[in-house]
């Protein structure tokens, strides 16, 4: 499967979640929003929620738990302001 | 009288046997599981397309495993079942669930909450970095993804879990750097009289450990610091019980104690709590049937007690059990008697895991000062201890209103444990005497615009 990560393009397995794919194409999945580096997910259970990448569009996604799609557009590095309508 | 409406959160082992107890009893319950499968974390199902084996994916549990999957295949088209479904809030007889989304909630009469657990973390310098992970999550990366979380991973923490992930990932052909046990070798024959109430399970443990040998393991240890760089762990340094400091390269990191229960919609439902002293965390009040004090609402599996995913089975059609009789729908003494008596030897041997595998409440007292507690907005141990000495925080809801520990995208779950422990011992008291955090509503993080609209419909 093709996917756009932070502009450059990817490939996942289908099956695959989206940590998965992120992580399968580099070391890290995101920045902390504090300051204080790397992440690359921790529970991998959808309970502690250090995995939210988001949409190009700004949709939040929880990456553990979210399956990868073909065509897919994803920001790891500084979050898009969230979309809230 | 109506088919009393029953609503199952939870399709792990012990919503899976909720359902299926209810279905053989003439009802139609609804299931809300926030997977996209049936199966809980434990039995977790790999994504459609993926081919390995039962045995592959759970060992020795498969045969479980396949059955859980089995009675819940068994089920379609007499249950509702609502994959992929958040149960958020709960208030008298209506359950507040989200999907995709979309808000609704689902009137019940009678609510089994089979929420299952998580793992339970002691923060450790540096395990922010990327490449750490929760015990749990090390092996649902397994089992779910076949993926391992690096190419040599280190295992820290205690209990079963710890020996049982570091095997699996042997298997898997990924190189073991240690595995660092913070219970001392002496507790486990402490705690034998009570883990022989499960004999088989004392032999399974015995092959695990010859599986490991050859692998480095360490009992007693406190832990140092995990290392790394930027872009990730290079290693982990522990101090072993002789205080003598050991290195282990990894790129990766598993860490867990033990697990604990989610409890958050048990406390919204008002089911009271109370403080268990041989795991140290707060446990809801439930009877080994599965009630509560709070009409309607039944607790069942490890979101109750941590007996492990056959005892879950167990308190699954023992919860479903209680909830047909409760509605004047008959149930056999004989078939209720055996199920607690079963539960009990669970329990009993629940006792002695904990017993052999404590969990370090000392350890989590004696974090540095400049520790990240909070993984979630990077708040350290020293300011959850400023909280209580320079603030005079009383108990752990204030100290959290004061730091935001607790507060964050977690709502506690990875910090709230430790933090007890931290407070407890800045402010010299009982453990007890901090509290625990209350749960708040929305469980997990939603969107605004999921709650908000207006004219949301009702189920």
């Amino acid at each position: 499967m093709g996917l756009v990560i932070d502009g450059e393009p990817a490939t996942a397995l289908a099956g695959d979640t989206l940590l998965t794919a992120v992580l399968t194409n580099g070391r890290q999945l995101r920045v902390s929003e504090f300051g204080d580096g790397a992440r690359a997910g921790f529970c991998l259970m959808g309970a502690c929620q250090d995995c939210w990448v988001y949409t190009e569009d700004g949709d939040r996604l929880r990456a553990c738990s979210t399956p990868v799609a073909e065509g897919m557009r994803i920001v790891t590095k500084g979050a898009t302001w969230p979309r809230l309508g | 009288m109506a088919a009393p409406r029953v609503v199952i959160v939870g399709a792990g082992p012990a919503g899976v046997r909720a359902a299926e107890r209810l279905v053989a009893a003439g009802l139609r319950p609804t299931v809300v599981d926030e997977g996209m499968r049936a199966g809980g974390q434990i039995y977790r199902q790999q994504p459609p397309g993926f081919t390995r084996r039962p045995e592959e994916l759970y060992g020795t549990e498969a045969g479980r495993a396949v059955a859980v999957h089995g009675a819940f295949a068994a089920l379609a088209g007499r249950i509702d079942y609502l994959p992929e479904t958040l149960a958020w809030n709960i208030e008298p007889g209506l359950l507040h669930v989200a999907r995709d989304g979309v808000a609704r909630k689902l009137p019940y009469d009678a609510v089994i909450l089979a929420t299952g657990a998580t793992d339970r973390l002691l923060p450790v310098p540096g395990w922010t970095r990327a490449g750490v992970y929760s015990l749990g999550g090390s092996q649902v990366s397994l089992k779910a993804q076949a993926c391992a979380i690096g190419a040599r991973v280190a295992f820290l923490g205690t209990g079963p879990l710890l020996y049982l992930v570091a095997s699996q990932y042997l298997k898997a052909g990924v190189e073991v750097a240690a595995v660092l046990d913070t219970s001392p070798a002496s507790a486990r024959f402490k705690a034998l009289p009570l883990m022989a109430s499960r004999p088989g399970l004392l032999v399974k443990g015995a092959a695990l450990m010859w599986k490991l040998r050859g692998v480095p393991i360490l009992r007693g240890v406190t832990p140092l610091a995990i290392d790394g760089d930027d872009s990730g762990v290079t290693g982990i340094r522990v101090k072993d019980a002789g205080g003598r400091e050991h290195r282990f390269a990894a790129d990766a990191v598993a860490m867990g104690w033990h697990l604990r229960p989610e409890t958050q919609l048990a406390d919204l439902a008002g089911v009271p709590f109370e403080h268990d002293a041989l795991s140290g965390l707060w446990m809801a009040q439930v009877q080994a049937d599965g009630r509560t004090a709070v009409k309607g609402v039944y607790l069942a599996g490890d979101g109750a007690r941590i007996l492990g995913a056959d005892g879950a089975e167990i308190a699954g059609t023992l919860a479903a059990t209680s909830v047909l009789a409760d509605h004047g729908i008959q149930v056999p003494v004989a078939e209720v008697v055996e199920l607690i008596g079963r539960r009990a030897v669970m329990d009993r041997f629940r006792r002695g895991l904990l017993r052999a595998f404590p969990w370090p409440g000392h350890l989590a007292a004696a974090v540095p000062d400049d520790t990240l507690l909070c993984r979630c907005e990077a708040i350290t141990a020293g300011e959850l201890r400023r909280s209580a000495s320079d603030l005079g925080a009383p108990e752990v809801n204030r100290a959290k209103a004061l730091t935001r520990v607790g507060m964050g995208r977690c709502q506690g779950r990875y910090c709230g444990p430790a933090g007890q422990e931290i407070l407890a011992a800045a402010r010299g008291v009982a453990l007890p005497e901090v509290g625990r955090l209350r749960g708040q509503a929305p469980v997990k993080p939603l969107s605004i615009a999921t709650v908000v609209p207006l004219g949301v419909e009702d189920a």
